[in-house]
């Protein structure tokens, strides 16, 4: 494990989450798992397909809830919160990037970057200055107005970036991030997830790929629902106290 | 704050919707069609009940019509021999016997009315010779454009006298002002004292049966007396080698009540009256107030049967939206999942569908008002039928408009809100 005792951003013992297919169908996709992410930590995910990955980002995004067993975001436990609480926990803290983009196809570039804001009741005004910033960022300051079906899958991909930052979460979450994209524009999107890393956001990864799984800090293996087991990358640097502070 | 909030919604909602501009078109046809007809057909309707209820109310709402007609036994005899005389109607009896018995009565207007022509110098006119009373002009709409009507010297020595409706004149008269000439009916020649225009409606005017198709305006008045002594009460009309003799005092009295409440407790009694006295079904009654009650009876009816057609368009139009709402959260599935993972909550994504489905039927409410609004002028224009728009139906069918894009569209919205987060951002 890490060397330094940080601040922990996420914590989960226990978990299980079993769907139920009718009658005495049962598909266990994790079987208890438990695991601890520090503050500022890169983790990427690897593990044959079935294995459970997905699930196990899904319950971290607070997008389902558990079967059983407990999930701890900083210290509140979200495997107890109420749909409406789930929602705002995913529009506050929690920044995804989906394999498949999944930008929204009847807005513009800012408008999509702006999607978070919106659920949060933002002033539009200010956010349309933060939403042209993080455009820059991604560097398609000049494709504000363009619909996603007018860009690439790497600049459409880049749009989810900033959007996935536009309400400042503690944690980013991806799942094959680089999955629809060829090695190049992959290693452009996975360079803004190392900055981003850098500037102190936690970042939990799903990916098949070793390249890409080798930017972490902590490659988890997982199999059959259990993590099967880990990986430290001691060529990376982890990030100090002082990184984590600062802010992007 | 929260309205800007809704606005943005509201503009979302437009941009969702221009995404299939076509299909939103057609999906508003059925809303448009539908509060378009509500206004048009509520204008049709109240602009007919509104024609039908002037025309009776210038009847006279306290006036009671009573009419002579030819008893139907007697119509066969007639057919059978030649010369055979017919005696039936209302008699000068009738009359004052209306007059002492009802109570409520303010005046009895006997008239005679015989077809004859009139002649001046060479021209002949046909027209209608009424003997009627001085005060007709109080009973019926009647104007006087020049000189003055018949009065009460007039009929007392049976003076030979006549006033002539304009268009009668015009005929008679075509360069000479008719004013003190003398026009001849018959044998007997009637000078003329003053010109009237008819303001009332066709039914109200003196006219007898079988007159379709010829000028109703065509009327010479003289006093009853002189009616009576110059006409006598047999009278005889030849048609096609034969000829009628029918003997009939009075062809209608108009008996005009003191007030309107008095009418339909007068009306019984008059026909129980009148029927002592006439064992012959030679008489009719009309009463334009139960006309009225008939006629705004007939609009309610009328209103209803047109208010549920429209209502069923709009139904037809709400299910339309309903339909392709569904369709829309199905196709959007995968929106709606990545909306709820960035933080959306169950609500608003109701709020996102509700209102697109509301601005889909508020604008094709729009529309339909605005189609709704000049329909009604182009049915005027092309038809000649008198329409009305009425404030509050434009406001019913816009208010419907909306209650159905809340209605209808609360399903859909609320099919999407439920979808599970994940199974949304798997759907392909
Ligand atoms: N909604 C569901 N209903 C039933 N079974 C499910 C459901 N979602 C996932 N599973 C099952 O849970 C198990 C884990 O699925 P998961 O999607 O987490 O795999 P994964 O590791 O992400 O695989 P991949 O690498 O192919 O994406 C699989 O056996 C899958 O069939
Ligand atoms: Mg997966």
């Amino acid at each position: 494990m890490t060397a330094s005792p940080h601040e922990l951003m996420l914590r989960i013992v226990g978990l299980r989450k079993t769907y139920e297919l009718g009658g005495d169908n049962r598909v266990h996709a994790l079987c208890g798992v438990n695991l601890n992410v520090e503050r500022g930590c890169y983790l990427a995910i690897m593990g044959p397909s079935g294995s459970g990955k997905s699930t196990m980002l899904n319950l971290l995004g607070c997008l389902d809830r558990p079967t059983a067993g407990q999930y701890f975001l900083g210290d509140e436990d979200v495997s107890r919160m109420d749909d409406d609480e789930l929602s705002e926990v995913r529009g506050q803290r929690i920044g995804f990037i989906f394999q498949s983009y999944n930008l929204i196809a009847q807005l513009t570039v800012l408008e999509n970057i702006q999607v978070p804001l919106f659920y949060q009741g933002r002033n539009l005004k200010e956010s349309h200055d933060r939403c042209v910033e993080l455009a820059s960022l991604v560097g398609l300051a000049d494709r504000l107005d363009h619909r996603p079906n007018q860009l690439s899958g790497g600049q459409q991909q880049r749009v989810a970036v900033a959007r996935s930052l536009v309400n400042d979460p503690l944690m980013i979450l991806a799942d094959e991030p680089t999955g629809n994209l060829d090695s190049k524009t992959g290693a452009e999107v996975l360079d803004l997830i190392d900055r981003l890393n850098r500037g102190g956001k936690t970042i939990v990864l799903v990916t098949h790929d070793d390249r890409v799984a080798s930017r972490a800090h902590r490659i988890i293996h997982m199999k059959d629902g259990l993590i099967d087991r880990e990986v430290v990358n001691r060529q990376i640097e982890q990030p100090g106290p002082a990184a984590v502070l600062q802010n992007s | 704050m929260l309205t800007v909030q809704f606005l943005s919604t509201v503009r979302l909602g437009v941009k969702s919707l221009m995404l299939h501009k076509l299909r939103s078109m057609l999906t508003m046809l059925g809303i448009i069609f539908g509060v378009c007809s509500v206004i048009a057909m509520l204008a049709i309707g109240e602009g007919a009940s509104y024609e039908a209820q002037e025309a009776i109310k210038r009847l006279g709402s306290n006036n009671i019509l009573i009419n002579s007609i030819k008893p139907p036994e007697d119509t066969k005899q007639s057919g059978a021999g030649r010369g055979m005389m017919l005696d039936y109607g209302l008699t000068y009896k009738d009359g004052s016997r209306i007059q002492t018995t009802i109570p409520g009565v303010k005046r009895v207007l006997p008239m005679r009315i015989i077809r004859e022509n009139v002649r001046f110098n060479r021209s002949e006119v046909p027209c209608q010779v009424i003997g009627t009373l001085p005060f007709y002009t109080e009973v019926v709409g009647l104007e006087v454009v020049r000189g003055r009507f018949l009065s009460h010297v007039d009929e007392v020595h049976a003076n030979n006298v006549c006033v002539l409706t304009v268009g009668l004149a015009q005929r008679l008269f075509p360069y000479e002002d008719p004013l003190q000439h003398s026009v001849k009916v018959d044998a007997f020649y009637y000078r003329v004292i003053g010109l009237v225009r008819e303001t009332g409606t066709a039914e109200q005017r003196p006219q007898k049966a079988k007159t379709e198709g010829e000028p109703i305006d065509n009327n010479l008045y003289i006093p009853l007396a002189t009616s009576r002594t110059r006409f006598g009460e047999v009278l005889m009309r030849r048609s096609a080698g034969s000829f009628e003799v029918e003997r009939v005092e009075l062809h209608r009295i108009t008996v005009q009540m003191e007030d309107v409440s008095a009418v339909e407790t007068a009306d019984p009694q008059i026909k129980t009256v009148l029927s002592r006295f006439h064992d012959k079904n030679d008489f009719e009654v009309i009463v334009p107030l139960q006309l009225l009650r008939q006629a705004e009876r007939t609009k309610q009816i009328f209103n209803i049967v047109l208010g549920s057609i429209a209502a069923i368009s709009l139904l037809v139009g709400g299910i339309g939206i309903m339909n392709i709402m569904l369709a829309t959260v199905t196709e959007r599935t995968r929106e709606i999942g990545v909306r709820r993972a960035l933080g959306a909550k169950k609500r608003d994504i109701t709020t996102q569908f509700l209102v697109e489905t509301v601005v889909l039927s508020v604008g094709g409410g729009l529309i339909g008002v605005v189609v709704g609004i000049l329909t009604p002028f182009v049915v005027s224009h092309l038809t000649e039928m008198k329409t009305i728009i009425t404030v509050w139906s434009v406001f019913l069918a816009f208010g419907i408009s909306g209650a159905v894009g809340i209605i209808f569209g609360l399903y859909p919205a609320n099919a999407a809100a439920s979808l599970d987060p994940i199974e949304a951002l798997r759907h392909e």
